[in-house]
This record gives structure tokens, sequence and C-alpha cells, in this order.
């Protein structure tokens, strides 16, 4: 579902990234482990269509988006990935809703309030779904970026950090979430981290080596 | 959610930012659109009042003040001068004068301006009849549409008039024949809507009440000619003349060198007021441009300062698979919705305050001004705002729009 060929990335003119090839199916639940510096967040980028590679495929389904023009990317983009990131970004003057709202109409999904409603609940924000993101707690906000990662039904959900700046127990409620989520949306999960915490959870794990 | 609701939530969220923009370019695009309301009315009554008027004629003084009393009615009168003098004028053979109006200033009822002339004094504004008929007496009143409506006057009243412009009653003459309403004039737009016009006769009569009490003067009431009065006095006379030629390019420096007559030509006198009152008017456009400028200068700033505090949003909007284009319109957005508003809240103070103004000059001068009439140039201002805001907008969404999303998002 997920696979890369020869992936490669470069950051100016001397530095060049090589990524391992990647293989990961419909539903599974992966880790990306690496040190600060080994480009895992690039990697993550690259994946989530937010980089272009330098040479090198990147299959999602049927789709090569190293091949797509700007625009068709950012629809896919929005349409299949899911992203979640280590702080979680919100559009601040819109409220919780408005936020997963947002999410639907720049994927070009219809709007449809009943979802918004009933995913928050399911994330226990139902009763901060008219409330603006900074009048959340962090580990709340986290749950409302999950909420947005999932309301286009995603194929792949990609998360950064999601659990670096969190306590045991929000990280721990939010790989939990993760899983959970991604499972019963058959979504593929890809969780780059350097949390030792979430290695035990993961068993399959990918490991980019330093430069 | 689509992307005005967005800018437009974007915009409320920052409230002290949007506020100060938008005072900023409301006074900007008031100022202008107030300026050009009182210019354009301003030059519509001059122009209509012009009713191709060729020379004033009237007593030595300020050529200006001379017009201003004749022909608009807003200045207090120049002196008097002797029938005789300008009985030349007057005669209807005069080979180079078509239209002499006689005029004669200086009483008033209720702050309405009674002026002594003759019927030819309707041909020059065009003002027919709307209700009784023509004055045929001494002491017969026609009284303008606007006149009329304000002083409650109809066909069949009958009124004292008092001296001077001053509503008081100690200057009103109380022992003099009332004056009687026999008309009132269709709405003409000119200056003949805010007057009151009797035969010239009527004004001597009530100078002369003593003399009429002494019996001197009987129940005589028919009106007779001008020229039979050459030891009266008048105000000034209006010309119009039969065509342009040397003859008459050379009568008013000829009155105004051999004679002790002043003469003066409306248009000169009109367009050296407009010079006149043009420095002020052209000072406060440029204060409303640089008041303008600033306002763009403040979108500007407060746009592109959004964007520093933004960057994670926009990068954020853009993962979630808004185009370079979407982001970019987002912010021309803001910029337009600033000024469209900004635009509003100008028109709406402006003729607010030409209402205000309308007040005022009514009271003053008994002019009739409208605040709620549309220009043309008020869509041009539009447009103009449009401009501004896409101006001051597009560094900052083309900035936006080139946002590298993986950095922005890395630099966390």
């Amino acid at each position: 579902m997920l696979q890369t060929t020869d992936l490669q990335f470069a950051y100016g003119k001397n530095v060049l990234l090589r990524f391992p090839d990647i293989l990961l199916q419909q539903g599974e639940h992966w880790l990306l482990l690496g040190e600060s510096g080994s480009g895992k967040t690039t990697m993550l980028h690259l994946l989530g269509g937010l980089l272009s590679p330098q040479q090198g495929k990147i299959c999602i389904g049927d789709t090569d988006i190293a091949q797509l023009s700007a625009s068709r990317l950012d629809r896919f983009r929005g349409q299949h990935i899911g992203i979640v990131f280590q702080k979680s970004h919100f559009i601040r003057s819109l409220t919780v809703a408005e936020n997963l709202l947002l999410a639907q109409k720049l994927a070009h999904a219809p709007l449809d309030r009943a979802r918004v409603a009933s995913l928050l609940e399911r994330l226990q924000l139902g009763h901060k779904m008219h409330s603006k993101p900074s009048q959340l707690s962090i580990g709340e906000q986290q749950r409302a970026a999950i909420a947005r990662a999932l309301i286009n039904q995603p194929n792949l959900i990609l998360a950064d950090e999601p659990t670096s700046a969190l306590d045991d127990h929000n990280s721990a409620a939010v790989a939990t979430l993760l899983e959970e989520e991604a499972k019963a949306a058959g979504a593929t999960l890809l969780v780059v981290t350097h949390d030792k915490r979430l290695k035990d959870r993961f068993p399959q794990q990918i490991q980019l080596a330093a430069l | 959610m689509n992307l005005l609701q967005l800018s437009w939530k974007n915009l409320v969220n920052k409230p002290l930012a949007m506020l100060l923009s938008l005072v900023l370019f409301g006074l900007g695009v008031g100022l202008i659109s107030l300026l050009l309301l009182v210019n354009k009315q301003l030059e519509d009554k001059f122009e209509k009042n012009l009713a191709h008027i060729n020379l004033v004629i009237g007593a030595k003084g300020s050529p200006l003040q001379l017009i201003l009393a004749s022909m608009y009615h807003i200045d207090s009168p120049t002196g008097n001068i002797a029938i005789d003098k300008v009985k030349a004028f007057l005669n209807p053979r005069h080979p180079f004068v078509k239209t002499a109006v006689p005029l004669s200033l200086g009483d008033s009822y209720r702050g309405f301006r009674i002026v002594g002339t003759t019927a030819a004094f309707f041909n020059l504004y065009a003002a027919k009849i709307a209700k009784g008929q023509t004055f045929t007496q001494v002491m017969e009143v026609v009284a303008g549409a606007g006149a009329a409506q304000e002083l409650g006057l109809s066909v069949g009243t009958v009124f004292k008039s008092s001296h001077g412009f001053i509503v008081d009653d100690n200057l009103v003459h109380a022992d003099a024949e009332g004056f009687k309403v026999v008309g009132i004039l269709e709405p003409t737009g000119t200056v003949a809507d805010q007057l009151l016009l009797t035969p010239a006769q009527s004004i001597w009569a009530v100078h002369e009440h003593g003399a009429a009490h002494s019996g001197v003067e009987t129940e005589d009431h028919s009106i007779r000619p001008l020229t039979d009065f050459l030891d009266k006095n008048i105000t000034s006379v209006l010309l119009q003349f039969k065509g342009r030629n040397v003859q008459t390019l050379n009568m008013q420096r000829s009155i105004n060198e051999n004679t002790d007559l002043q003469a003066a030509t409306p248009a000169l006198e009109i367009s050296r007021l407009y010079s006149m009152m043009g420095i002020g008017a052209d000072a406060l456009r440029w204060i409303a441009l640089v008041i303008m400028a600033v306002s763009g200068l403040s979108i500007f700033i407060s746009l592109y300062s959004s964007l520093q505090d933004r960057k994670y949003e926009l990068a954020l909007m853009r993962t979630l698979g808004a185009s370079p284009l979407k982001i970019f319109s987002l912010i021309v957005l803001e910029g337009q919705l600033l000024t469209v508003m900004g635009f509003a809240i100008g028109i709406v103070l402006s003729h607010t305050g030409m209402q205000w103004i309308a007040g005022a000059m009514k009271n003053q001068y008994r002019y009739a001004f409208s605040s709620w009439i549309w220009l043309p140039e008020e869509g041009i201002l539009l447009a103009a705002a449009l401009g501004i805001g896409l101006l001051a907008a597009i560094l900052p969404a083309i900035q936006a729009s080139r946002t590298d999303i993986s950095t922005t998002l890395a630099s966390e």
C-alpha cells in the first residue's frame, strides 16, 4: 500500500539523504525510528507529499506521488493522507469543529457536520467542539489533531513525534487512540518517533541509520 | 467554511488591528466622498443659477458680492442704484440686450428673501406657475416652491415683510400693507425655489408706507414699467445679451470706467470663487489621499506581520490540501474585506456628514442639498478602494503562497 523505491532527497547541493526501501501493507502499523538528524522528519514529509524527492518512487495505493503535479499533489494529500504533528497546530480563529470542517472543505470533501460531531464525541472532545483550540489542554489538542487527521478517512496516517510532548499517561492514551482509530478506518499507520515508550507497542519497525 | 468566512474569522480574531485599518480607511474614503458630494452639489447650484446671465449691473463695490447677492442670494446686497442710471438697459429696444431683469433686494419674510422684480424673472429660471397665477398687482407675491413649503404658504396667504435678512420682530414692517400670495412656482432646482417674488413697486410701497398713509400714493395697485419711476432705486439688473460681439464685450469695461455703476461677469466671478475655494478643497483632498495611503500601509503591515504569526496555520492548510493559490486568495480576500468594509463605513460617514451640512446650509443660506444621492465618482472610489486593498495584500499574499510547508513545519 505504501512503497518507496530508491528514495533520495537533496538538502542543498552537498547533503544527499538516501532512504531504505519500505513496504507497508494496507492496515499495518509501523514505527519509523532514528536518531535526531537521521532524516526521520524529512522522510515523513516525503511520504506525506510535503517535500518532493530528488529521485525515487513513493507509491501510495496505485499512485506514485513523486510524479504528481503540484496541484494534484495538494489534492491527493488532502484526500488520502492524514498527518499528525508533534505540536498540534490549528487555525486559531476557528473552533475545533470548524477546524475539522475546514479540513473537509480543503480536501474537496462534502461538509459532514454529523461526522465531525460523532468523531469528536468518540475522541471525548464533544464538549469542546465549539471551543477555540487555545482553550484546550495539550492532551486535548493532540486528540483534536488526530480527529482532524482522521476526518477525511485517509488511507494513510502519518504521525510525526505525536507523543514526545506528552506525559506518560497522555502518551499512552494518544498511542492507543492512533492504533484504534487507524484500525477502525482500516488505514495504514506510520509513526515517526524516537520516543522509547512506543517501541514496545509497535512490533513492525523501520530503523533509519544515522548519517 | 469557505474562504470568505475563514478570512472574516481571521480578521475578527484580531479586532483591534481590524478596527485601526477600518477607521483609517473609512476616514479617508469618507473625506473624499464628502468632498465630492459638496463639490458636485455646489457646482450644480452655481451652474444652474448662472441662467445664461451675461452681466450684472449694480452699485460700485465688490463684484463677487454683487454676483452672490444678485444671482445666488447668499451675500448682503450691494448699495442702491437709481433707475435713471440704468434706464437704457431696461429699454426693450436696446440693441444688444435680450433680457433685463431688475432686482430690488433687502427685505425678507422669516428668513426667506423677498425680491422685487418683473415677470421677466420667471423666464430666467424657466419657472412655471404651479398654483394660482403670476402677480398682476403691487403687493402680490409669487412664492418659490421651497419657500412656500417651508413657510407653509398657499395662495391667499397674507404676510408682512421685515427689513434685512434676520428674523427679528423689531424689524418687521408692521404698519405697512401686507403681501398677498397669489401664486406658487413649480420646483426648478434653482435659487428661484427659495425666493418670494413681487413687483419692484411693492418694495417701494413698503418702505414708503409713511407717504402712503399721508395719501400721496393712493390705492393705485397696478404695475407700471420701471422706467416710469426714474427717481426710485433698485439693487441691480441682470442682463442677457442677444449675442456676443465687440460692443457687449466692451460694455462691462465702459460701465466700470465711465459710470459710477459696476458691471460684473457671473462666469468670471464664479470661477474666481472656485479657485479661492479650490485651495482649501485641494488641501482636504490631499489629506484624504494621505489618510487612504496610510490606511493601505496599515493593512499591508497588519497582514504582513500576521504572516509570521500564522505561518504554521498556513502550512497546515497546505498539508490539508490547500493549493498555494488558495492561500494567496485567502490573504487577498482579507485585504479586500477590510477595504470594502472601510469603504462602506466611509460612505455612511460622508452621507451622514452631508446630511448635517445640508441642514446647516439650509438654515444659513436657504439652499437645499440632498445627502442621499449617489455619484458615479463613488463607484470609482470603490474601485480605488479595491485597488488599494489588492496592493496592500499582494505582497503578503505572494509571500504566504510561497511558504515552504516542510521547512515551516520542521522548524517547530
